[in-house]
């Protein structure tokens, strides 16, 4: 057994035993898992892959004269400006003004939110157009001008849901191609996507919520961010295999961290055609090895993992609830699998290579004592369901 | 007999020499264009199947690179750039020639090779991250 305070303060004296996900599963192999919990003390997990629940909110500073901004775009991308007079949302699936969506379909959406999102942590100038009714105290009714994320005050990424616990494996039954969050599916079962890091991802490693909850310090595309809440659409209660590792979607995370301070490579614009704009972003986040049981959890191998593969031509989009089979990611790595019979290519929006090259990159921070982890100050909800909309007459 | 995919580019000024007659008529080649493209500022790209005897192939790139045509073997037009590319796997299974290929099954790393790319286009549609141009 071992404490949060205990773990910090090897961290500090940079002698702190840390593993990434993937690496730990040979290691407590070998150890037996016993004498690994007592030397592991973190391991960490990573993912990198599109999350469309994502925006940032900036501050401009105040121009002279002053100006409440009521309406503006940047880059021509539509921000939220019903806050307040300087501070705006910039929402990640938002399309550039004028773009034809799927008028000519399938659309391309080539640059939304998402993009303007990599231009600024990636340095690039942006420009902000703004509209205003004008008050007494801000005149100033129009406003265009060219600026960097260093000219803001604030840039605070949100991420209302990312890290999804598992995900559905997207096929399509039907006769033509479709076009979905999950790409572009060719029609009777040629292709599939998955989208999780399996073995790497951090609510796998962590099934029950016992060390990720609100509070969690985490690695944010290079930043130091925080877990703020449980994500939207967090549904704990749900079908657990080996482990009680989730066999869909399940528990989410609410994400935050300085834009400021993100590396341009974890941060990336996603164009997915037919369907729209996204954002991909890096994060990883440390378990801090308490227990035995813990530690155990962290062993969990791509095999083990297990995820639905769902008709995205009828049933995702009615929800009938219906689960053509179930893959596990060793099976989907391979590259090739087999689904009602037939050869399937698999494909994938996730990168493996992108959330190693993470979990590696905070385990080094880890070792160096420039990462420190903190006690969740709330537990995210075990057993909390999901609710529909039910569209009502009145 | 052997085949040999080439990229031609024709700068301005050599946009109207007869290459690919040259290439039939002198060299005895079997020609198949897959891919050709005038540019608003005049230039010419061609991408070419050519077949026949390996020294005439030889011979017939030294013509044509004689008479200002720019020969290019292993670049095909299509161009895949690798600090762009997160490696999501997304266009694997679009491809049809494995030229965008995972290299590494525990790793998932993507590669690309140039070699067997047939120039479809099908990456650049089915890449959310952009990695993928065509100069066609
Ligand atoms: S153009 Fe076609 S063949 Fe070439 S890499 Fe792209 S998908 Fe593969
Ligand atoms: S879809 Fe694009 S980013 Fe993804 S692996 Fe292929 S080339 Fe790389």
């Amino acid at each position: 057994m071992k404490t949060y305070e205990e773990i910090n303060a090897k961290i500090e004296s940079k002698k702190a035993v840390v593993l990434n996900a993937e690496e730990v599963i040979d290691y407590v192999d070998k150890k037996g898992l016993e004498a690994a919990a007592k030397e592991v003390d973190v391991v960490t997990t990573a993912t990198f892959g599109p999350m469309c629940s994502s925006g940032c909110f900036l501050n401009f500073g105040h121009s002279k004269p002053k100006m409440r901004i009521t309406e503006g775009w940047i880059d021509d991308v539509l921000v939220y400006s019903g806050v307040a007079a300087v501070d705006i949302f910039l929402g990640a699936t938002q399309l550039r003004h004028n773009d034809p969506a799927n008028m000519y379909y399938p659309g391309e959406f080539r640059f939304g939110g998402g993009h303007v999102m990599e231009k600024l942590v990636a340095g690039e100038k942006c420009q902000l157009f703004g509209l205003s009714y004008g008050t007494d105290d801000y005149p100033r009714r129009e406003i265009r001008t060219w600026f960097t994320i260093d000219d803001l005050n604030q840039a605070i990424m949100v991420n209302p849901r990312n890290c999804y616990q598992n995900y559905n494996i997207a096929i399509n039954c039907s006769d033509k191609p479709i076009y979905t969050y999950l790409g572009h599916l060719k029609p009777g079962l040629k292709n599939l996507t998955y989208c999780s890091a399996g073995q790497l991802s951090p609510l796998l490693n962590d099934p029950l919520y016992e060390t990720i909850g609100v509070g969690t310090s985490i690695w944010l595309a290079g930043a130091k961010g925080l877990v703020y809440a449980e994500g939207t659409q967090h549904a704990s209660k749900c079908d657990r295999g080996v482990n009680d590792v989730p066999t869909e979607g399940a528990g989410t995370l609410g994400l935050t961290g300085d834009m400021k301070k993100m590396t341009p490579e974890f941060v990336r614009g996603v164009s997915l055609k037919g369907y729209g704009i996204s954002l991909a972003v890096g994060v990883g986040i440390p378990i801090p090895i308490l227990n035995a049981d813990i530690l155990h959890r962290t062993t969990v191998r791509d095999r083990d993992i297990v995820a639905p593969v769902i008709d995205y031509a009828h049933d995702y989009g009615e929800r009938t609830g219906k689960v053509i089979s179930t893959l596990n990611y060793e099976q989907l790595k391979a590259g090739e699998v087999t689904v009602l019979g037939r050869k399937v290519e698999v494909g994938s929006l996730s990168s493996y290579t992108k959330a190693l090259k993470i979990a590696n990159l905070l385990k080094d921070e880890i070792t160096r004592g420039e990462f420190l982890l903190s006690k969740p100050s709330q537990r995210l909800p075990l057993n909390q369901g999901m609710k529909t909309l039910e569209i009502r007459k009145r | 007999m052997v085949k040999k995919r080439l990229l031609l580019f024709f700068a301005k000024d050599t946009i109207s020499t007869p290459i690919v007659h040259d290439l039939i008529k002198e060299f005895d080649l079997l020609i198949n264009i897959f891919r050709a493209k005038i540019t608003p500022e005049e230039e010419g790209y061609l991408a070419i199947d050519l077949k026949g005897e390996e020294e005439s192939i030889k011979k017939a790139v030294i013509h044509m690179t004689k008479n200002g045509v720019q020969v290019n073997e292993n670049f095909k037009g299509v161009q895949w750039e690798k600090d762009h590319c997160t490696a999501c796997g997304n266009c694997i299974p679009h491809c049809p020639t494995k030229a965008l290929y995972i290299k590494d099954v525990v790793t998932q790393e993507v590669d690309f090779d140039g070699g067997l790319c047939i120039g479809c286009l099908s990456c650049i549609a089915n890449c959310p991250f952009g990695a993928c141009s065509s100069i066609f």
